[in-house]
């Protein structure tokens, strides 16, 4: 008798909180899938960038790590290679035709060849790469500071976003693009790598360019880069949101 | 002149404690000149917890069941731990994978420290799927990275301020200290707590009213040793924290350190609200619901009546 109370007990408490786990699953499922509470939990993006941006020091570097612990393997995450016919004959050519532009909202657009941004000063580090799935990688980039470039095409006041467009496309066609603001451009450390492991970009990593911009995270780092473009809003270029990732629901602040 | 001293220890304990207690329906005691004794059982009612402590308990309900799913659903993306600053793969110390066995049958296969253990069923490979924790135990359900992080970042925010303001709260009414830190004598009956706990005897009548001095050390280590750590080593995943404060990365280890440390932070709370759950459940649990939603606690005594 009280063998099967206890069985009872246990049946019921089993049952209940077997219950409220499908319930709360379900109902975060439920929230997830509406408008409007994805539209509350991106509040929150906001308000990190906000906190985090206050509490750093505008030009804080980030670590710079020792040779010795470089990774031996540096992870190539997303598009490996941007596999279209025009970045095909680049590869042959060995990069010899690639060309950055930088316009839109500026005094002077310009542009540079691959040969050309090597003559200009570089700047070299060892950092970590942390990739938005958890994973950290450590790798020697070299390439030139977005500031040099910004000093020479002088932003309009107006200027508030760079973005850089990629040469890689994705299955359905879609351009990669990502997006920094133009403040961010004059840090020291955000450059556009045309070496890693002092030796230049392979294809999976980016070549011939790539954006290096480390205090945030992997998704930001955009590969393939052929044209940087000052803007005042982000609305109207590919989702709108400021980069291929921040279009699939990324947050475009990616400090955290 | 033991036993003496012993009851006189008694007394001043139920002292001291009278000021927390109700003006009980209880009858003061008088040792002296009894005649006859006999016992009755009879209900007390001590107020236990105060609104600010019941407030952010409740809040704390949904804001870390939601935190550890979405942090699962995190982890499923990347399902390895490591040590340091990088992610080698080959030097993990903890992985949770599908892996094929050559039969094509697919495994979920967890390795820790080299150690391989089938997992089937839970980690690595659950209800036809090829992820480390199943889909019940993340949110969202289905894989979904992105969706994962913005409930996460959003709900840590809420934890950390419910979390700063109950601190603020428990040192300024004391709470901290006269309620959650152990006294001397409690860890010098840690022993005995340890047996009593483990024979599920539970302290009954006056010593019920305060927390014994395994609970003490098991809600002051998960608020003031874990969920800080929770906190600190997320903030140290953070690229852009990180060079605000570079000391993060050293007092943990590396960024991977950080994330492992976080990892095993998160099973220390899912721990705590096992045994947490158990206990409550075990002591009464109607009573011990009603004390965190109302603050009143019934402790049943047997009372010594006197009859001259």
């Amino acid at each position: 008798m009280k063998y099967e109370r206890a069985m009872e007990r246990r049946r019921f408490l089993k049952g209940a909180v077997g219950a409220a786990s499908l319930v709360a699953l379900s109902g975060c499922d439920n929230l997830t899938q509406s408008s409007w509470f994805p539209a509350i939990l991106n509040k929150a993006e906001r308000l990190t960038e906000a906190v985090q941006r206050a509490v750093t020091p505008r030009d804080a570097l980030a670590k710079e790590y020792r040779e010795a612990d470089i990774s031996k393997i540096f992870p190539a995450n997303g598009n490996t290679d941007p596999g279209t016919e025009q970045y095909a004959e680049h590869v042959v050519q060995n990069f010899s035709a690639w060309t950055l532009e930088v316009v839109g909202l500026v005094q002077t657009p310009k542009s540079w060849s691959l040969a050309a941004l090597k003559e200009l000063p570089s700047r070299t580090q060892i950092t970590r790469h942390d990739c938005v799935e958890g994973w950290s990688a450590i790798g020697k980039w070299t390439g030139v500071p977005v500031g040099d470039l910004m000093h020479q095409v002088e932003p309009l006041p107006n200027a508030r976003y760079a973005v850089f467009h990629c040469a890689d496309v994705d299955d359905e066609g879609i351009a990669y693009y990502e997006s920094i603001a133009v403040a961010d451009c004059y840090h020291p450390q955000t450059i556009l790598a045309y070496e890693l492991n002092d030796a230049p970009l392979d294809i999976p990593h980016g070549a011939p360019l790539r954006l290096r911009f480390e205090r945030q995270l992997g998704y930001k780092q955009a590969k393939y880069v052929m044209k940087i473009e000052l803007v005042e809003s982000l609305a109207g270029i590919g989702g709108g949101k400021g980069g291929y990732w921040e279009d699939q629901g990324y947050e475009w602040y990616a400090g955290v | 002149m033991a036993l003496l001293i012993q009851s006189q220890e008694a007394v001043n304990r139920e002292e001291d404690e009278r000021p927390n207690t109700e003006p009980a329906a209880s009858a003061e005691p008088s040792t002296e000149n009894d005649q006859t004794v006999s016992s009755v059982p009879s209900l007390e009612g001590v107020y236990r917890h105060r609104l600010p402590v019941r407030i952010s308990h409740w809040f704390n309900v949904p804001f870390l069941i939601i935190l550890i799913m979405s942090g699962l659903q995190i982890f499923n993306a990347h399902p390895a731990l490591y040590w340091g600053d990088r992610s080698d793969r080959d030097q993990a110390l903890l992985s949770i994978r599908p892996m094929q066995t050559e039969s094509g049958e697919v495994r979920g296969i967890t390795t820790i420290l080299g150690h391989q253990f089938d997992t089937t069923g839970v980690l690595g490979y659950s209800d036809g799927m090829r992820r480390a924790f199943p889909a019940w135990a993340t949110i969202p359900s289905a894989k979904w990275l992105a969706m994962g992080r913005q409930w996460h970042l959003f709900f840590a925010w809420l934890f950390v301020i419910n979390g700063l303001i109950f601190t603020a709260y428990a040192f300024a009414s004391r709470h901290a200290t006269r309620d959650l830190a152990p006294t001397g004598n409690d860890l010098r009956g840690i022993g005995q707590s340890l047996k009593d706990h483990l024979a599920l005897r539970h302290p009954s009548g006056d010593e019920a009213k305060r927390y014994n001095v395994l609970q003490k050390l098991a809600y002051a280590s998960v608020l003031f040793i874990v969920a800080p750590l929770i906190v600190l080593t997320g903030l140290a995943m953070s690229p852009m924290i990180d060079t605000a404060f570079p000391w993060l990365l050293t007092i943990f280890g590396g960024r991977q350190a950080a994330r492992t440390i976080h990892f095993i932070a998160c099973f220390s709370f899912v721990g705590f609200i096992v045994i947490h759950v158990l206990q409550v459940i075990l002591t009464g649990f109607f009573n011990n619901i009603r004390s965190m939603v109302t603050g009143w606690f019934i402790i049943q005594r047997e009372e010594v009546r006197h009859e001259v």
